[in-house]
């Protein structure tokens, strides 16, 4: 039966994974020919001066949208630059150094709760708190990090997985994190006499986190680091050949990671006032490896592209009621399906 | 109760328990021994499975009643369906993908499940679902033991249905070209194999022996809801993994093992069941980082 096909020649390998790993389906941005709309957009905000426009009216409008729309609208931003602090975070471990993590939400919630803890629980000033939250996101990093960072990709990727579970499961089953219904009454923060409490300072709070993110991502993406993670990702063996460290590139990454994602943990749990368990689930973790891979692992103006579709998708679809998250689902599916490397990939050389 | 007969008990719960995750992890083993690909959506065709079992049933049920027989045909009704689902799922989303990079298709995988589990969720509007069966819960002491028939038919159906995959792979033409594509698919295509046809065939078995387990759990506990695939899923993959990925009879050990690492554990002293999803996935970890290969797998040499 499984022989009864005599004459398929080993020159068709549809389905080799192996021989198209260095996949042909995106069009190099060099190369002529036809180029998608983004890389044009793209190409058009090369120059340093163009680029410096497109920054200044990207920060104006970020200021001005709280003006002059709905407090609705505010807080789903908030969401969406939320996401993209939490998306640039895991770019810099899944884009930058090619370590799938599908438990990045431990990070979130590992700074969510210490913050949390600290403030609440012990009465710490919460600007004094947040460099121990960082502390224990970092070392959270080098816990998961350090034994799983031999593993193979998708066995690093069940792992964060399980490492992302048990920190939920930590946190339900404990009592100093308040057990299933988590904990609620987060003190709000204040700054200088400035009590951060309404949704339009929360706003405001998260422009600056996501253009703090976008600065640090894009200046680590530049640095020696940044380069020792490509060169990781392309051929570990080669980069080790080279006198890099393969094993401290990759847990810096890790950490660096984990740091941005605790970052993020901390605001959102001052921002809501109350966390538990369900908030970092690993629903979470895909939902930002989704927005990671959708906008193009790697790139950052993608990976912000990407943290907005996933937060502003399913509320641009609420119309259709209990269908939006399966309408986005499929459209998730059909866009990985058609961009297997992301809306708006990093150009391969 | 002396510590004899709930030492027994647990066995019995573990038996169960580990014959839903061996039924899992085989349709995870089997589609990683001929893609490579860990199928995150498997759980959720477990999921798919037990309603379209429930579905199934409700529809003879007027011609068969809900007792044994009828489940037995709502679960090949289950079997088929699923398994045609499941290959649909390669054709459609994996196939195309096969190429890419393997993040891609890892997340392909995700987004897969992501559909399955809303539209489960689109229809049942996140309601659990009863799956009222006239089982009962009739079954016989031994000693001080209990024993209900409805655990003893579902371990033996398990048990049947492993016993006919083993003899379907080491005995029949398609067994053999499946395991000749998880070793070589370039070979396989020289030698004359349609590896596509295999690698479909590996679905439909993949998916089928889900959706057995899923209408199996159906029956036996009750209710369903669209989110029930996720932790089996997930603890059907600690299984795979810990009878070594890609073997057979590796999933099959590694689920009943697992199934009674649970039992046993959640009566260890300060190991209370509410830790026992973490020590599940502690299990998980620890054999990843010391054993990759797992019981029985092949080491192979790869590093993305």
């Amino acid at each position: 039966m499984a022989k009864s096909e005599p004459k398929p020649t080993p020159v068709s390998h549809v389905d080799e994974p192996e021989l198209h790993k260095h996949d042909s389906h995106e069009t190099d941005v060099h190369e002529p020919g036809p180029r998608n709309l983004f890389q044009r957009l793209y190409a058009a905000f090369e120059s340093p001066g163009r680029r410096r426009a497109l920054h200044v009216a990207i920060l104006a409008i970020l200021i001005v949208t709280p003006w002059i729309s709905s407090q609705y609208t505010t807080v789903i931003l908030t969401n969406a630059l939320l996401y993209v602090v939490l998306c640039l975070g895991l770019n810099i471990v899944v884009g930058y150094a090619g370590l799938l993590d599908l438990g990045y939400a431990a990070f979130f919630a590992v700074g969510a709760y210490t913050v949390s803890i600290l403030t609440q629980q012990f009465g710490v000033n919460f600007w004094a708190a947040i460099p121990f939250s960082l502390m224990a996101a970092a070392l959270a990093g080098v816990i998961i990090g350090g034994p799983t960072l031999r593993l193979r990709s998708d066995y690093l990727a069940i792992v964060t997985l399980g490492f992302g579970e048990i920190v939920r499961f930590t946190a339900r089953n404990l009592e100093i994190t308040g057990g299933a219904s988590g904990l609620s009454h987060i003190p709000e923060p204040s700054l200088f006499g400035w009590h951060i409490d309404s949704s339009i300072d929360f706003y405001y709070v998260f422009v600056v986190l996501a253009v703090l993110a976008y600065i640090a991502s894009q200046r680590l993406f530049d640095s020696r680091l940044g380069r020792a993670w490509l060169y990781v990702r392309h051929d570990e063996d080669a980069a080790e050949a080279m006198g890099i460290n393969r094993v401290a590139t990759k847990l810096t990454a890790y950490v660096i990671g984990a740091i941005f994602g605790a970052i993020g943990g901390i605001f959102f749990s001052v921002n809501l006032g109350a966390i538990s368990p369900e908030s970092f689930s690993f629903q979470q973790s895909v939902l930002i490896l989704l927005a990671v891979v959708l906008g193009g692992m790697g790139k950052i103006p993608g990976v912000i592209l990407g943290a907005f579709i996933v937060v502003l998708g399913p509320e641009l679809l609420r119309d259709f009621g209990t269908l939006r998250l399966l309408i986005f689902a499929v459209l998730l599916l059909l866009i990985m399906l058609f961009r297997p490397s992301g809306i708006w990939p990093e150009k391969r050389s | 109760m002396t510590w004899y007969d709930s030492f027994l008990q647990q066995l019995v719960d573990g038996l169960v328990l580990g014959s839903f995750y061996a039924l899992v992890a085989l349709g995870y083993t089997m589609v990683f021994g001929v893609i490579k690909l860990l199928n995150f959506a498997h759980g959720d065709l477990y999921m798919t499975g037990a309603f379209a079992g429930f579905g199934g049933l409700s529809l003879i049920s007027g011609f068969v009643g809900t007792g044994w027989l009828g489940i037995f045909i709502a679960m090949l009704l289950a079997m088929l369906a699923v398994g045609c689902l499941g290959v649909v799922i390669e054709r459609v989303a994996y196939h195309p993908m096969l190429g890419a990079p393997r993040l891609s298709i890892l997340i392909t995988a995700l987004a897969v499940s992501l559909v399955l589990q809303n539209a489960a969720l689109a229809m049942t509007g996140g309601q659990y679902t009863a799956f009222r069966t006239d089982l009962g819960f009739d079954g016989f002491n031994l000693g001080n033991l209990y024993l209900s028939y409805n655990q003893i038919v579902l371990v033996a159906t398990a048990a049947i249905l492993m016993i006919a995959l083993e003899l379907f792979v080491s005995k029949t033409l398609y067994g053999r070209a499946m395991r000749a594509v998880s070793i070589d698919k370039d070979m396989c295509r020289m030698m004359g194999i349609n590896v596509s046809a295999v690698i479909a065939v590996t679905f439909f078995i993949g998916s089928g022996l889900a959706a057995a387990a899923g209408t199996m759990a159906g029956a036996y506990y009750g209710s369903i809801w669209y989110f029930m695939g996720f932790l089996i899923g997930l603890k059907a993959f600690t299984a795979a993994v810990i009878g070594g990925i890609g073997s057979i009879t590796g999933a099959m050990l590694g689920g009943l093992i697992l199934g009674l690492l649970e039992s046993f554990g959640t009566h260890i002293p300060f190991i209370g069941s509410e830790w026992k999803d973490v020590f599940t996935f502690s299990i998980l970890i620890l054999v990843l980082v010391f054993k990759p290969t797992g019981l029985l797998g092949k080491s192979e040499v790869e590093r993305m």
